[in-house]
C-alpha cells in the first residue's frame, strides 16, 4: 500500500496542543505526518507549503485555532486568506489542491486530529504519489 | 557546523514501547548533521538530566536536542540543563516523540521512522538556532484597576497592601458596583453592604490606592509594564475638595429621575450621591437631569450650599499616568426585562428583575426591607420566581448558564418568606445548580423547610390582568399547564457582559468571547490572565460568577501583577521578529498585519522596524513580508526549508 507524506505546520496554542492531547489520550492515528510547531498558524509562508511539496510532500495540513479563538487575535484569518489564494495558485502548478489542508482544531479536540490525519492519510493514498516535474530536475 | 548532540529518552516503556530507542540512536549516530547521540530511560530525571549536561562538556556540545515529551513539559527543565552546562538555553530544543508519536502508533517500524525524522526535523531546527538572551524590559511598578466593584476593590488593596501604587478607576460616583445594591448574600445570609462598606471605606483610606471615581479610561498606549493611561475624570460639577457631603443641596433639588441605584423604585434628584453609604460620598451634577443645563434657570443647589461647592462650569480633566499592569474589573449587567417580550417586555409593573427585588429586600432600600409591590405598595402574597429569564436559551437569548440565579433566587424566595409569613413563593426552574460550598444545603433548607414550592418547566407568558401578574408556565414534571395569578413576580434575568465593555476592549485591545465576556489567555491554567500580555481579569467581565469567586479571581489576578511588578525589569521572549534592513522594500504590509503595534516604521532609514518588548513572535509579519526582509529569530524561513526537508528525508 502506498503511504503517502504529509507535513503537517500546527500552531502551538490549539492545534499542537491538540495533537499532545490525542497522545495524551492515547488516541491511535496514522503515523504519515511529521508535526512541525509554529507559534501561530500565521508563520506558514506560502512558500513552506511549495517546498513541502517539492521536497516530496504528498499533502501539507496547517492547523490553527478555531477562527475567534486565534492566540495572536487574528493570525488564522490571515492564514485563511494566504492559503485560499494559495490552493487556487498550487492548482495552476498542477497540484491537487485537495493535498493542501487546512484545518481548525482547538487544543481540546484531540480526536480531531487523530480523526483529521486519518482521513488525510487516506485520501491521499487513494490520490496516489505526487509527481511532480521539479521533484525529476532537481535530483 | 555546530555539534549537536541527541538525547533520546526511553520514558520507561511510554515511548520505549512503541519506538526502538536504540536503533533510532544508532541510525542518528550514522547521521553527520549530529555529533553525539545517546538514549536514557528517563531523561527528565537528575541522573537523566545529569547525562546531558555531562554530555556538552565532555563532547564538547554546542547545542542539543532532547528527544522526549512535549516541550510543554520539560523543555525549561532541559533549557536550564544547558545553561547550566554552558549553552545558551536556546540552543537546546525538544524533539515530540511522545504524545505526537509513540503515543499514537502502534506499529513499531512506522513509528520508529516517524520519531527519527522527528528528531531530524529539529536538529535541523537547532543548527540554524542562535544564541539568544531575553529582552529586558523595564517595568513602571504601579497598577491600574478598571472598575471599583467588590472584584476592583478586593485587586486593589492586595496590590496595595504589597507595598505597590494602584489607580482605582470607577465610572460611576460611588464605588461598590452591583454588591452595594444586594440585601443579604447566599448561603451564609451576611449582609451585604456590613461586609462590603468596610472594604470600600479601607480602599478610599489605603495610601497607596488613588482613587479616581466618575472617570473612565480614556485610552491606553504602550504595552506589558509600560502602559500610559490616559483618564477621563468627568466633570462633578462640585469641588469635591471643599464639599462636606452635608447633602443639603440634594434635599433641595427640584429635578426628579429614576434613581439607577433602587432599579428606579425610587427618584433621585440631578445632584445625588447614589446611595448613602457611597465613597467618596460627594455628590455629583447629572447634567442630564438637571434643571439649570437644561433651561438656564434654577442653580438652587448653589444658593444652599454654604461653602459655595457647586462649580457649574467645571469641565472633565485628562489625567495621564503610566502604570505598569491593568486588571479589567469592569463587572456585569443585566438582560433587561424590556427585552423579554413574552414576560410582559418590562411594562407590566409588578414585573420586577431579581436587583429590583434586592432593593426590595435590603434594610437600606427604599422599603426598609419591606417586601411591598411596585405597583401599590401592598405586601404580595403570592410571588412567582423565574429563573433562566433570558439564559440557556440559544435560540432567542443567551446560551450560557448564568450561574448566579439558582442560588439567589433560593435566596429571594427564603429572605421573601422571612419577611411574610403567609406568603406563598414558586420557582420557575429547568434544573437547579447549585455548586459551592453550602449551596446545595442551602437550597435544601429553602425547599424543605421554608415551604418553597419548585416546579421545573419554563414560562410561557407572563401579563396583566386587573391587579395580579398572570404567569402562564408548564410543570414538566407532573405534565400539567400551570397558571399562577401572581401578586409580584421576579425574573432571574440573564447576566450580560456591561454595554461599554466593546468600546473599552478596544482602547485595550483586549479579547472578548462571542458574549461580550473578557477572554482569558487559558480556560483552565489561566483563567485570570487576558491573551493580551499584562491585562487580568477579574469578576464578572470575564463570566457570571458569584462574591466568592470574584474575590478569588480578583485575588489571583492581584497576585499575577504583583509578580509581573516584583523586578524593576521584566524578561522577554526573545523569539521575536527582525529586520534585514537591506532587504526591506518599505511596503509596510508587516505593520499592517501585526495584531499588538509592534511593527513601526522608520521614516529616517525608510525601513520597517520591530519593538521588540511588543513583539509576541507570532510570525505573521514574517509570512506577509514579501522580500524576505522580515525573519523571526530562531524559526527564520531557511530553518523551516531545512525542518521541512528533514521531516521528508529517507529516515
Amino acid at each position: 500500500m502506498f503511504e503517502p507524506r504529509i507535513v503537517c505546520f500546527l500552531c502551538k496554542w490549539c492545534t499542537s496542543a491538540g495533537a499532545d492531547l490525542a497522545g495524551t489520550s492515547r488516541l491511535e492515528y496514522a503515523p504519515n505526518g511529521v508535526n512541525i510547531r509554529f507559534m501561530c498558524s500565521s508563520r506558514v509562508d506560502p512558500e513552506h507549503v511549495i517546498w513541502a511539496f517539492r521536497q516530496g510532500a504528498d499533502g501539507v495540513l496547517i492547523g490553527g485555532c478555531h477562527p475567534g479563538d486565534c492566540h495572536y487575535q487574528d493570525g488564522n484569518y490571515r492564514t485563511q486568506a494566504r492559503i485560499a489564494l494559495l490552493r487556487n495558485l498550487i492548482e495552476d502548478f498542477g497540484i491537487d489542491p485537495e493535498r493542501l489542508r487546512l484545518e481548525w482544531i482547538s487544543a481540546a479536540e484531540g480526536s480531531r486530529f487523530a480523526e483529521v490525519m486519518d482521513e488525510f492519510t487516506e485520501q491521499l493514498r487513494e490520490k496516489g504519489p505526487l509527481t511532480l516535474a521539479v521533484r525529476e530536475s532537481s535530483r | 557546523m555546530k555539534r549537536v548532540g541527541v538525547f533520546v529518552c526511553h520514558c520507561g516503556i511510554n515511548i520505549a514501547g512503541t519506538v526502538d530507542v536504540e536503533r533510532v540512536v544508532e541510525v542518528l549516530r550514522e547521521d553527520p548533521r549530529i555529533a553525539y547521540a545517546t538514549n536514557y530511560i528517563y531523561m527528565c530525571s537528575d541522573p537523566g538530566q545529569d547525562m546531558v549536561a555531562d554530555a556538552i562538556r565532555e563532547q564538547e556540545l554546542d547545542a542539543v536536542v532532547i528527544a522526549a515529551c512535549s516541550p510543554t513539559l520539560h523543555e525549561t527543565t532541559f533549557r536550564n540543563v544547558s545553561a547550566t552546562a554552558g549553552i545558551n538555553p536556546y540552543m537546546c530544543e525538544i524533539a515530540n516523540i511522545r504524545e505526537q508519536c509513540s503515543w499514537v502508533h502502534t506499529d513499531v517500524d512506522r513509528a520508529t521512522d516517524k520519531a527519527i525524522r522527528i528528531i531530524r526535523s529539529i536538529v535541523e531546527k537547532v543548527h540554524g538556532n542562535e544564541a539568544l538572551e531575553p529582552i529586558p524590559v523595564p517595568v513602571t511598578r504601579r497598577a491600574m484597576v478598571i472598575g471599583g466593584g467588590v472584584g476592583g476593590i478586593q485587586a486593589a488593596l492586595d496590590i496595595a497592601n504589597a507595598g505597590l501604587e494602584v489607580i482605582l478607576v470607577e465610572r460611576e460616583p460611588s464605588i461598590g458596583g452591583h454588591m452595594a445594591q444586594l440585601s443579604e448574600t447566599f448561603p451564609t445570609l451576611d449582609c451585604s453592604q456590613c461586609i462590603l462598606t468596610p472594604k470600600m471605606v479601607e480602599v478610599s483610606k489605603h495610601p497607596n490606592v488613588r482613587l479616581m471615581t466618575y472617570s473612565e479610561v480614556e485610552d491606553v498606549s504602550g504595552y506589558v509594564g509600560n502602559f500610559h493611561v490616559r483618564i477621563r475624570r468627568h466633570a462633578p460639577s462640585v469641588n469635591w475638595s471643599t464639599c462636606t457631603g452635608c447633602g443639603d443641596c440634594m434635599e433641595k433639588c427640584p429635578s426628579k429621575v429614576p434613581s439607577e441605584f433602587d432599579r428606579g423604585l425610587t427618584e433621585r434628584g440631578a445632584i445625588y450621591v447614589p446611595f448613602p453609604q457611597a465613597v467618596p460620598n460627594k455628590p455629583v451634577i447629572d447634567r442630564d437631569a438637571c434643571i439649570y443645563y437644561r433651561t438656564g434657570k434654577c442653580r438652587l443647589c448653589e444658593k444652599v450650599c454654604q461653602i459655595g461647592a457647586i462649580v457649574f462650569d467645571q469641565r472633565d480633566e485628562i489625567v495621564e499616568e503610566d502604570v505598569g499592569a491593568i486588571i479589567v474589573a469592569t463587572g456585569y449587567d443585566t438582560l433587561p426585562c424590556a427585552d423579554l417580550g413574552e414576560y410582559g417586555s418590562g411594562e407590566v409593573p409588578d414585573v420586577i428583575d431579581g436587583l429590583a427585588f434586592e432593593r426590595l429586600l435590603s434594610a437600606s432600600g427604599p422599603t426598609t426591607g419591606k417586601v411591598r409591590r411596585p405597583s401599590d405598595g401592598k405586601t404580595p402574597k403570592e410571588v412567582v420566581f423565574v429563573q433562566c429569564a433570558g439564559s440557556r436559551d440559544p435560540e432567542r437569548y443567551k446560551a450560557y448558564c448564568s450561574k448566579i440565579c439558582c442560588m439567589y433566587t433560593a435566596k429571594h424566595a427564603l429572605l421573601y418568606k422571612h419577611r411574610v409569613h403567609d406568603g406563598q413563593p414558586y420557582i420557575f426552574y429547568i434544573d437547579v445548580r447549585t455548586g459551592g460550598k453550602g449551596y446545595e444545603e442551602f437550597y435544601h433548607r429553602t425547599e424543605e423547610e421554608e415551604g418553597v414550592v419548585y416546579l421545573r418547566g419554563k414560562v410561557s407568558k407572563i401579563f396583566r390582568d386587573g391587579d395580579k401578574s398572570v404567569v402562564w408556565g408548564t410543570d414538566t414534571l407532573t405534565g400539567r399547564n400551570i397558571e399562577i395569578r401572581a401578586d409580584l413576580v421576579v425574573l432571574a434575568t440573564a447576566i450580560v457582559s456591561q454595554p461599554g465593555v466593546q468600546d473599552l476592549v478596544r482602547k485595550l485591545k483586549i479579547q472578548v468571547d462571542k458574549d461580550g465576556f473578557l477572554s482569558e489567555a487559558h480556560p483552565k491554567l489561566r483563567p485570570v490572565e487576558s491573551i493580551t500580555t499584562g491585562f487580568y481579569l477579574a469578576g464578572c467581565a470575564q463570566g457570571p460568577k458569584d462574591i466568592p469567586e470574584t474575590v478569588a479571581q480578583a485575588s489571583g489576578a492581584a497576585s499575577k501583577v504583583i509578580g509581573l511588578l516584583a523586578n524593576d525589569e521584566m524578561q522577554h521572549d526573545p523569539t521575536v521578529a527582525y529586520v534585514d534592513e537591506d532587504l526591506c522594500g518599505a511596503c509596510r504590509i508587516c505593520i499592517s498585519v501585526c495584531p499588538y503595534d509592534a511593527r513601526e516604521f522608520d521614516e529616517e532609514k525608510g525601513v520597517a522596524t520591530v519593538n521588540e518588548a511588543l513583539c509576541e513572535g507570532c510570525g505573521a509579519c514574517v509570512a506577509a513580508c514579501g522580500c524576505g526582509a522580515t525573519q523571526q529569530r530562531n524559526l527564520t524561513d531557511g530553518q523551516i526549508r531545512e525542518m521541512i526537508s528533514a521531516s521528508l528525508g529517507e529516515a
